[in-house]
């Protein structure tokens, strides 16, 4: 499989974690990533707050790139770059005089056709029964919260992926690789998004709650597909703890991660090292105990 | 006469958020499911179904001066939740937008402005943002506008933490081409509002 990568400003910098993870794994599974020849930042919440028009023609001039070069498929694994994407594809494929108007803007002919896909729409497309025939550890002992957070799946008419409400697309990859997850009421709540800097009390607050009922539920990790929350959940992990007085001590891994342990990848070869918060007493094995009473595949 | 005074208008506002936000005001019928979902409604003075019940009513300017507009995560739960599918979340982009193209933000929601403005400058300087000068950028203009010094060290720490990491490089990325960024800012914004 080929398909046009657009690594967003998160991958080639402070997460570039989730790109090492990533990258290891479709390496494997035999996916062909090429990425989009000088790209641009998408615009984010910055774009969208304080520019409408900005926040369109950011990621139209990436579309436009991609198109150009003739690809029909992009893999964007930050939902918030995926989402601005896929907004601006929906606004330009519904107005024709947008997508003069953007092109002149962007200075390329955009069309607004390529297909945008998040990390587990890619999973997905690779096909849960060939990631299954790729195990080499079964994540026996991951008892995993699936995070999705806001964007994979909200706003529910651009992204139009999986269920805003009850999501459990991640869910079917971990337990197809013989990984356990839990149900748990904070799957789909916001972590703080980019108010890392801006606003750290909400961050603290809202991914506060987010460990505790993933904690209060029986995970010994959470998965996330997504750098911010990543960011704020992993990295702001210890001012959580100290902010509340308590101890999390919750590791939080990318779906790339996880997917990486399953098909035999060391920690380091992920990434997984470079986590703030240290995740080396979850062991990844065959020869867990969890495997027996077919516990493998339930909550 | 004061920009407030021209541009607070409500007749004038809301088409415009309207337009911005492509979504209809008036289709609100006020169930409230947007504030029961907002992460942040606790803490905001207006929350998000009296902020679109501010603008039926026609007083704008109470809604383009409100705290929660800032305090707003972007998580895109009203938008997604709402019966009547008024794009409440996209509502406060524009009125984001507004406001700070108004000039009536206050000082209490400065620093998520700030914020917000040093990310773009940072993009349509480099064309990707580079996360080092970002935040210098950003804690240097909260101080200018009367942060403190503690705020402008607070997370000083974090720069070893993360180079240690090597999540941090002291040279970002850059795009290539960042004269076509630049003509894009140029097409889209007024660059003296950055």
């Amino acid at each position: 499989m080929n398909l046009a990568y657009y690594p967003g400003c998160a991958l080639h910098g402070s997460s570039n974690d989730y790109e090492q993870s990533l990258r290891a794994c479709l390496e494997t599974l035999d996916v062909q990533l090429k990425e989009i020849d000088d790209w641009i930042c998408c615009g984010a919440t910055a774009a969208h707050s304080l520019n409408q028009k900005l926040s369109v023609a950011l990621p139209a001039r990436n579309l436009a790139l991609a198109e150009n070069k003739g690809f029909r498929e992009m893999l964007a694994p930050c939902p918030m770059c995926s989402m601005q994407l896929l907004k601006a594809r929906k606004a330009l494929a519904e107005d024709e005089a947008l997508r003069r108007s953007m092109s002149e803007i962007v200075e390329l002919e955009v069309r607004g056709d390529t297909q945008v896909l998040n990390l587990i729409q890619l999973f997905e497309r690779i096909g849960l029964d060939r990631l299954k025939a790729a195990v080499k550890a079964p994540l026996g002992s991951i008892c995993a919260a699936c995070y999705y957070g806001c964007l994979l799946t909200r706003p529910a008419s651009v992204v139009e992926f999986d269920d805003s409400e009850q999501p459990r697309s991640m869910e079917k990859i971990l337990e197809a690789l013989g990984g356990k997850t839990v149900d748990w009421n904070y799957r789909t709540e916001c972590c703080g998004a980019g108010m890392t800097m801006a606003n750290e009390q909400t961050v603290l607050d809202l991914s506060h709650k987010i460990l505790s009922d993933a904690a209060a539920h029986g995970a010994n990790c959470l998965v996330v597909a997504c750098p911010m929350c990543h960011v704020n959940l992993d990295m702001k992990q210890p001012d959580i703890e100290r902010h509340y007085g308590v101890r999390h001590a919750m590791p939080i891994y990318y779906l790339s991660d996880v997917v990486g342990l399953a098909l035999g990848f060391k920690p380091e070869a992920l990434g997984v090292n470079r986590h703030f918060i240290c995740s080396a007493d979850l062991k990844v094995s065959t020869a867990d105990a969890d495997l027996k009473a077919g516990a493998v595949g339930k909550a | 006469m004061k920009p407030e005074n021209v541009c607070l208008n409500s007749s004038s506002v809301v088409p415009l958020v309207e337009s911005l936000a492509q979504t209809q005001i008036c289709d609100c019928y006020q169930c409230g499911k947007c504030t029961a979902g907002c992460p942040m409604a606790d803490g905001m003075d207006i929350p998000p179904t009296r902020l679109i019940r501010l603008l039926q009513l026609g007083h704008a300017k109470r809604a383009l001066e409100a705290q929660a507009i800032w305090q707003c995560v972007s998580c895109q739960t009203c938008a997604t939740r709402c019966p009547k599918s008024v794009d409440c979340a996209g509502v406060m982009d524009a009125l984001r937008q507004l406001s700070a193209e108004r000039g009536v933000t206050t000082r209490k929601q400065q620093r998520t402005v700030l914020f917000q403005k040093a990310f773009l400058r940072n993009i349509r300087r480099n064309g990707r943002l580079n996360e080092l000068e970002l935040i210098g950028e950003f804690k240097f203009s909260t101080f200018l506008h009367g942060r403190s010094l503690s705020f402008l060290f607070k997370d000083a720490t974090l720069a070893p933490q993360l180079m240690k990491r090597k999540k941090f490089h002291l040279v970002g990325e850059k795009a290539h081409d960042r004269a076509v960024v630049a003509r894009i800012f140029a097409r889209c914004m007024d660059n003296s509002l950055l």
